[in-house]
């Protein structure tokens, strides 16, 4: 049981990331951003291709965080300029992803196993695996968080923000608003190559599949963080980010204890989803309810 | 200071739904000049005023504002110049931050935005200071979230936003229209305050003939895309809503029916 929840804890902290990246474009731009799917991926594939080069895991992931940056530009060009709908733009960069991902690979996975990682350094230093992505997991999250709740108070962060609470406002306080949603959407994909780097290096190999859900399982984790654990100020809602990303593989690792075949995981996923989205609605018809009932009385 | 040269805008040109919203219309504001635009509904007094602030680009005509010509700047270029307080309060604010965070993008209009820090400990004294202005009580409660404030105090603020960086023109767009008539007065009591006192120029449309004639320095009526009436000072002191019903009725042809022009 230890092991499952430590297993759990572990990947979910490399999943804060990708949630972390998913609570910028859905929360902070009201964007529900689709390239996620494929640039959790691209992050895993520059990241695989360049170990088994031989270049340092660190480097690796540096380079899987620009190849982010360069899926959120796009996704931000087709909807801005462009001015395709968001979803849709999500969706063309996503498509088109795939091909790019695969070109990177030259096939559609590559195995990380008998090559230095991130996680190397730790395991030599006696750690099992697990507890080495524990804490390379748990420091990166935590640096990110640092970093992004800087970020997000100096003038540009709060231009970003007025973006997506009131995009007409933000122009009218002089904001290039198609520039702030662009450079919003370039950190949210960047963070989630990160994670996809760090979840590639953690199972030992980048696969051409691995991105199916990543949007769903990104939202689900910022809806369970927000139940769960609040969200009163930006850094609360940062930790309670990482704390739902844990929460969700807490969750799933007890469904499939509990035996669930690992092959229904995405529909149970999806579904959760839907009713977590869903509870407003619910919420709204209950208290109709209850004052129609007292009237009735 | 602003010099409209024959705007012409029409919406959905070239197909059934096409419709003439304004047409040809010219006029200079001088600096200091405080403008009442008045106009039934489907006038074009709104589309007017959003041509100016670059919502929409114009068919036809050009915008100058101070020697610069705006015509076909972006909106958030154009906002370096303009200040702009809409209808809807909450149109005006981010609601999911605070009052001081508001402030500070206000602040910022027309400036570079960098990594420096959002907000500095010297410029709360600052929003302070004009938050008493308004007489709310916000000036205690910097850090509050503005979606909790009333419609109201939301206009109010705006209102400030709009002015906290001086601007060249000040556009109000039926910005009382949304609130009670109490709190309609409030805030048209303090934009007149806030006007007087920096000087600005303003240009603020209006539904209400009570509230045109009342404040500024000059009126102007639209009526079906065009400015029908231009009344200015000694002229415009002396007015009254009867004489503006029946010039209006000389000037178009037509009974003024629309009865939410003559309410108050």
């Amino acid at each position: 049981m230890l092991q499952i929840l430590s297993g759990a804890l572990s990947l979910g902290l490399l999943w804060a990331i990708v949630t972390i990246g998913v609570y910028l474009t859905y929360r902070i731009l009201s964007i529900a951003d689709l390239t996620v799917e494929g640039s959790i991926v691209t992050g895993a594939a520059i990241a695989a291709v360049a170990i088994t080069r031989g270049i340092n895991p660190y480097l690796a992931i540096g380079l899987a965080f620009l190849g982010g940056l360069v899926a959120g530009l796009i996704t931000g060009l087709l909807h801005t300029k462009l001015k395709i709908p968001s979803l849709l733009a999500g969706i063309l960069t996503l498509i088109g992803l795939y091909s790019i991902n695969l070109r990177i690979m030259g096939r559609a996975n590559i195995s990380l196993l008998r090559v230095n990682t991130v996680y190397t350094f730790f395991e030599n230093l006696g750690l099992d695996h697990t507890m080495s992505v524990i804490v390379i997991g748990l420091t990166f999250v935590l640096s990110l968080t640092g970093i992004l709740y800087w970020f997000f108070g100096t003038e540009i962060g709060c231009a970003i923000r007025a973006t997506g609470d009131n995009p007409q406002m933000a122009r009218a306080q002089g904001i290039n608003t198609n520039n702030t949603i662009i450079l919003g959407l370039m950190i949210s994909n960047g963070l989630v190559s990160i994670g996809g780097a760090l979840i590639a290096q953690s199972q030992s190999f980048a696969d051409i599949q691995m991105g199916i859900g990543a949007i769903v399982i990104g939202l689900a984790s910022v809806i369970i963080g927000e139940v769960l654990f609040g969200k009163r100020n930006f850094y609360s809602r940062l930790i309670s980010l990482m704390l739902g990303a844990i929460t969700y593989r807490v969750i799933i690792a007890l469904v499939l204890k509990l035996g669930m075949p690992a092959n229904d995981l995405k529909l149970f996923t999806a579904i959760t989803v839907a009713i977590a989205l869903s509870l407003p609605v619910f919420r709204s018809y209950f208290i109709t309810l209850k004052k129609s009932l007292k009237k009735g009385e | 200071m602003l010099d409209v040269k024959k705007v012409t805008k029409i919406f959905n040109p070239r197909t059934v739904n096409e419709k003439i919203a304004i047409y040809n219309i010219t006029f200079k504001l001088q600096k200091g000049d405080f403008v009442t635009l008045i106009g039934g509904n489907g006038s074009g007094k709104s589309t007017l005023l959003n041509c100016i602030a670059g919502v929409y680009p114009v068919n036809a005509g050009s915008v100058i504002i101070d020697g610069m010509d705006i015509t076909n700047l972006a909106e958030y270029k154009r906002s370096v110049v303009l200040g702009r307080v809409f209808q809807d309060p909450i149109m005006g604010t981010a609601a999911n931050m605070g009052i001081e965070e508001n402030l500070a993008l206000a602040l910022r209009r027309g400036q570079r935005r960098g990594l420096s820090w959002g907000i500095s400990n010297k410029e709360r004294e600052l929003y302070k200071e004009q938050l008493r202005i308004l007489s709310l009580g916000l000036e205690n409660r910097l850090g509050t979230k503005v979606g909790l404030l009333s419609g109201g105090q939301r206009q109010a603020l705006t209102l400030l936003m709009a002015t906290l960086k001086k601007p060249k023109l000040l556009l109000l767009d039926e910005h009382t229209a949304a609130l009670d008539p109490k709190t309609a007065q409030n805030v048209l009591r303090l934009s007149d305050k806030i006007i007087k006192e920096n000087n600005l120029t303003t240009l603020m449309v209006t539904h209400n003939m009570r509230d045109a004639i009342k404040y500024g320095n000059r009126l102007l009526m639209m009526h079906e895309g065009q400015i029908i009436l231009d009344i200015q000072d000694d002229e415009k002191r002396k007015l009254t809503v009867e004489d503006l019903l029946i010039r209006f009725g000389d000037v178009s042809g037509e009974e003024l029916a629309d009865n939410e022009m003559l309410l108050s």
